[in-house]
């Protein structure tokens, strides 16, 4: 049942033995004929991760994962890999600090290298308003034990000489850092959980696209698929990006919309930028991955799309913010630029919720930052799962909670969904 | 994108504001009724988001500040009709 195992020594071996003892990482598997007791449907980070934590933390391994494509070919490919825990209000901070958390353990818990990198994370400050409202979330921040550092602009300078510090419109006044914050090797991600939950005995079934619901008086009895109906005893629902599409066959609208999200990379270059680093005037964030790219996105192409690709306006918009704050970008040149959907809710934070049928759950709304939460997304949702109680640190993350004015808006911005 | 304005001709959407979907015009009329709260949380927050073609608001801001309608379609970005949103509003018996 155990896929390969990575080790020196099995490479020294493989070297001497002409490579020809590799296996697949993980299990390729076709659906069960009399059903499953969890079937997640979607093969990206979160539904990985959630099949993986339902059979580690709560031994539930007749599970099977559904993916329309193939695994980790959904957003969790299409990111810039920042992870972090900077967040200001009561309903996200727990829970992105349980994300960070469980990034820092992910490669010992895993066995598998996802190239964490906790190089840390510099939020640019450009305004005195800007300076207290900053320090106002890391003191939030602190509270969560998630650590932070306020950076004066002459330590900023000291750090990274390249900024333009004394920019005409945004001057570089200070920064809030997070040095537990960084960057991770996105597909290792799903690749790490994916042999992490087919080890545990988790079925992952690649190109079955779940094209209906089996529902009766309220219960959904499980999924009518390219490959036939599967019966489970508890669907679950993970495909941020699709998730209006999906719940739709099950009869439920979401707070909700797509849209479009790009990144760029660019061709590789020797060591310029050893962290992540964030303009706060405008929407700009920064990395430079060990291939030597700088690997950098901006804001949303703002209307609805479900194309996994954006327009010309946002890639000037994005490289100004980026050359406003370190000008040497401006001689390097794109090599890749991509997009991806996101789930875009009505208060920028996400939802780990049941539904109002009866054993069919829902995770989804990411926003842009699905990524970091991928560790504590699938943590909470396997709980969920499991157990029929939310997460201590997803309470907040409630369907209803626009009916009950309870939003979590951390940008402040309204139901808005483009602008968040 | 371009938009093509019904007046002022091919114009690019960076002109644009982007607001949503017309559904955003049927504002619930009568907030006094028992269920209003229950309208206006489907108004606010409850969104079709339709893979496909959809009518949605773009404002001009940049150009004769008129409100638009467009039908775009959401997978492949393709503007299949633009018409003001005045004359689209008028044919469903709105004032304005």
């Amino acid at each position: 049942m155990s896929k390969t195992h990575y080790s020196a020594f099995k490479v020294l071996k493989e070297a001497l033995t002409g490579h020809k003892g590799w296996e697949p990482t993980w299990r390729d598997a076709e659906p069960k004929a009399d059903g499953y007791d969890v079937i997640i449907v979607g093969g990206g980070g979160h539904g990985l991760a959630t099949a993986y934590y339902l059979a580690k933390n709560h031994g539930i391994t007749n599970v099977a994962v559904l993916e329309r494509g193939w695994i980790g070919s959904g957003n969790v490919g299409r990111n810039t890999t920042i992870i972090r825990s900077n967040y200001l209000l009561p309903g996200n901070e727990p829970f992105y600090e349980l994300s960070l958390q469980l990034w820092e353990n992910l490669e010992q818990d895993l066995n598998y290298n996802a190239m964490i990198s906790q190089r840390g994370i510099m939020n640019l400050i450009h305004s005195d308003a800007q300076r207290d409202a900053f320090i106002r979330r890391g003191n939030s921040m602190l509270f969560a034990d998630a650590g932070c550092e306020y950076l004066e602009a002459k330590e900023v300078k000291e750090r990274y000489p390249f900024l333009d510090m004394n920019n005409a419109r945004f001057p570089i006044k200070a920064a809030l850092a997070q040095p537990r914050g960084g960057t991770v090797r996105h597909d290792a991600v799903a690749w790490g959980y994916a042999r992490g939950a087919s080890d545990l005995g988790v079925d992952i079934i690649q190109n079955c696209e779940v094209t209906g619901f089996n529902i009766e008086n309220g219960k959904c009895l499980g999924v009518q698929t390219t490959k036939g109906d599967i019966k489970a005893n508890r669907v679950g629902v993970c495909v941020a990006g699709s998730s209006s599409r999906v719940m739709e066959k099950a009869g439920i609208k979401l707070p909700i919309e797509s849209h479009v999200l790009q990144a760029f990379v660019t061709e590789g270059l020797k060591p310029v930028l050893d962290n992540v680093i964030t303009f706060g005037a405008g929407h700009f964030y920064c990395s430079q991955s060990d291939k030597g790219g700088l690997v950098f996105g901006g804001d949303l192409d703002s209307y609805n799309s479900y194309a996994q690709r954006g327009n010309l306006p946002v890639v000037e918009d994005v490289c100004s913010g980026g050359m406003a704050i370190m000008p040497m970008i401006g001689r390097a040149r794109l090599l890749r630029m991509w997009g991806g959907v996101m789930d875009m809710s009505m208060d920028g934070s996400p939802f780990i919720d049941s539904t109002e049928v009866k054993e069919l759950f829902f995770n989804g709304g990411w926003c842009y930052g699905g990524f970091k939460a991928t560790p504590a997304s699938g943590y909470c949702y396997a709980h969920l799962l499991a157990t029929d109680v939310p997460h201590e640190v997803a309470t907040a993350y409630r369907l209803d909670r626009f009916r009950r004015g309870a939003m979590i808006d951390e940008k402040g911005v309204g139901p808005q969904p483009n602008l968040h | 994108m371009i938009i093509n304005h019904p007046l002022l001709g091919p114009r690019d959407s960076e002109e644009f504001v982007y607001l949503g979907s017309t559904d955003l015009i049927d504002r619930p009329t009568n907030w006094e009724k028992s269920a209003a709260a229950e309208d206006f949380y489907q108004y606010q927050y409850i969104r079709e988001n339709i893979a496909g073609d959809i009518q949605e608001l773009w404002y001009h801001e940049q150009g004769d500040q008129s409100w638009l309608i467009v039908t775009r379609n959401t997978l492949t970005h393709e503007i299949k009709n633009v018409e003001f949103a005045q004359d689209f509003s008028r044919a469903k018996g709105r004032g304005k």
